[in-house]
């Protein structure tokens, strides 16, 4: 417990002085982190402690970013907390029907059943052009944080100054909130469900109500991240809900270690930052990230987390 | 009257080549209990060493005429691939399905910078050898023979795998083992070779459904993403597991998309993964398959 707050609070510190000391090119790289960070947050809450494996969830990135666009582009809502606020109450809504009907099942039926909305949803946005921009997307105009306009602020150093120290805070708040969620009666009560569901059912838990409740948080942090994803980039498209988008995801999560509290966090930043190293070094990156994934699959399914969990007591387990 | 028609065998002919590729996800399923993501890869694989199988073997003399049967062939001689991934899959056999999805999601990443390593990024195509055969001309409209006999050898594939499953030997110990690896073990059966061989004939399946389709569309970097959704669409709406589900589900699948096309673009995939979530939550186990306790 304390090893964990004092490793948070180490990595949160080296977080806040890198644009200080990294060029503006690698705090902007650090963007598409915070946002991946604080959907994985969520993703975890189903994966690692629900027992959960979604393979749909980039479906909320998307709602995010989608619903950024609709806020800000469409309706002209300037504020980007107004627009924040605005995306996590569509991810919930939506999360709403789908996880009622989707945590009826588990294992791979829950997966394959989260697998055909996302694609549902990516068909509904290629296809529809009048509505979604089809392929091209639609724009997602600059936004004001906190009320102020920033507009003598390049998109850089926008997204490397200010914006960077605001998703910063962001993941902050989202990490706290998590810790506070998972370490919670409801927290030990999804746990007790992942390890046993008919045990925990025994003992007046109800399951299917716990299960839907973790599906919905998961889809409000999800819709969160997407929101920043989609800042950075200032286009919502169809590929943010490809099934591959969400095998990422997942991928992101395995490689931290979904065992951990903070694996999440870490896969998050391993991820981007090889994924950034690999794509300037070759174009054949999906190899190597490929083989990478085969690699902590087989030999380290613990992930990044796990390996360090090694010293012994380092970091705040799951299991607790 | 004609345009019915057409639609009619574009459905079949797709459903022809979904039916292949799920037949090898589904025997891969039934005896492994594993779901192959890379499935597309193998049918994009089949796909491009079609073409280049097919370019070598012209400068060396095949006739035109042989096309059908060489690609056939290609697809076969790819099973080469099957032993060795399944040799890295056995690593996960034991373990939560969620490694093994990663796991043969990782084999997707990594074939997809082979293709693209060894092909290129540009499509590849088969020129001038999708009408060779002819087309059957009645009144009002036609049907290129190519079509014909790829549909004809996905019959032919499901009558023998159905044949051999039910029939022989081979069969019976599959099922077995598909059924309880455990006592099929304790009764002598060698469950590593036969996961092997089951991995190779499924692998082989995908392969030669990708080698012959290249005469109709060309070989290209996203098709074993987008290929593998509409397989797995199959096999759900199916029944995981079952081979008579394969059967109608791509005959499903390929049907509906090629009314969809016509009739109502837009919904072209949409009404798949209607019918895909329709079928999860009132029938999880598809409409042929076991249910699940």
């Amino acid at each position: 417990m304390k090893r964990a707050a004092v490793f948070a609070a180490a990595g949160a510190l080296a977080l806040a002085l890198l644009p200080m000391v990294a060029p503006a090119y690698y705090a902007t790289l650090m963007i598409p982190f915070f946002g991946y960070a604080i959907a994985l947050l969520g993703f975890n809450l189903l994966f690692g402690y629900t027992g959960l494996l979604s393979f749909g969830h980039a479906m909320f990135l998307a709602v995010g970013a989608y619903g950024s666009a609709l806020l800000a582009g469409v309706f002209g809502c300037k504020s980007f907390e107004l627009v924040l606020l605005g995306v996590v109450c569509i991810g919930m809504a939506a999360a709403l029907p789908i996880g009622f009907l989707c945590v009826r099942h588990t294992g791979i039926f829950f997966g394959m059943l989260t697998l055909a909305f996302g694609m549902l949803f990516y068909s509904f946005l290629f296809k529809f052009y009048h509505l979604t921009g089809g392929d091209s997307g639609m724009r997602i105009p600059r936004m004001d944080i906190l009320g102020l306009e920033l507009a003598q602020y390049s998109k850089i150093e926008l997204l490397a100054g200010p914006f960077y120290y605001y998703c910063l805070a962001l993941l902050i708040i989202t990490a706290l909130l998590m810790w506070r969620i998972v370490h919670s009666p409801f927290g030990l009560h999804l746990r007790a469900v992942r390890d046993n569901a008919r045990k925990a059912e025994y003992l007046g838990v109800h399951v299917h109500r716990l299960r839907l409740a973790a599906f919905v948080i998961s889809a409000a942090f999800g819709a969160a991240g997407g929101a920043i994803l989609g800042f950075r980039i200032g286009l919502a498209d169809p590929e943010l809900v490809y099934w591959t988008h969400s095998g990422q995801l997942v991928f992101m999560t395995v490689l931290g270690g979904f065992s951990n509290f903070f694996g999440p966090i870490v896969g998050a930043l391993a991820f981007t930052l090889l994924q950034d190293q690999l794509q300037s070094l070759t174009q054949y990156w999906r190899f190597i990230l490929g083989a990478t994934l085969a690699v902590v699959v087989i030999g380290f399914p613990a992930g990044i987390a796990g390996v360090l969990d090694l010293w012994p007591r380092f970091s705040a387990r799951v299991k607790a | 009257m004609s345009a019915f028609a057409n639609i009619l065998i574009g459905g079949v002919f797709h459903a022809a080549v979904l039916f292949l590729v799920a037949a090898g996800l589904q025997l891969v399923f039934g005896v492994q209990k594993i779901i192959n993501l890379a499935c597309g890869s193998f049918y994009a694989l089949g796909a491009y060493f079609g073409v280049t199988f097919i370019a070598y073997a012209t400068q060396f003399g095949l006739s035109p005429w042989l096309i059908f049967p060489g690609l056939v062939v290609a697809g076969l001689l790819l099973a080469v691939v099957g032993p060795p991934i399944e040799r890295m899959l056995r690593s996960v056999y034991g373990r939560d399905e969620s490694f093994q999805l990663l796991l043969t999601f990782a084999l997707v990443l990594m074939f997809q910078d082979v293709f693209r390593f060894v092909w290129g990024a540009n499509p590849r195509s088969l020129d001038n050898a999708y009408l060779i055969y002819g087309t059957i001309n009645t009144r009002d409209f036609g049907v290129p023979v190519y079509n014909l006999l790829v549909i004809a050898a996905a019959i032919t594939t499901a009558a023998t795998l159905g044949a051999l499953l039910t029939r022989t030997n081979f069969g019976r110990i599959v099922r077995a083992t598909a059924e309880n690896r455990a006592m099929a073990e304790a009764l002598g059966v060698d469950v590593r070779r036969i996961y092997s061989v089951v991995f190779t004939l499924g692998a082989a399946l995908g392969t030669t459904a990708g080698a012959l389709i290249v005469p109709t569309a060309a070989a290209s970097l996203n098709m074993a993403i987008e290929f593998v959704v509409e397989a797995f669409a199959v096999v759900v709406i199916g029944g995981l597991g079952s081979m008579r589900g394969a059967l109608v589900g791509s005959l499903i699948v390929g049907l509906m998309r090629a009314f969809a096309i016509v009739l109502y673009p837009e919904f072209e995939v949409l009404a798949i993964y209607v019918v895909v979530i329709a079928v999860l939550l009132l029938r999880p186990a598809g409409l042929f398959g076991k249910p699940v306790a």
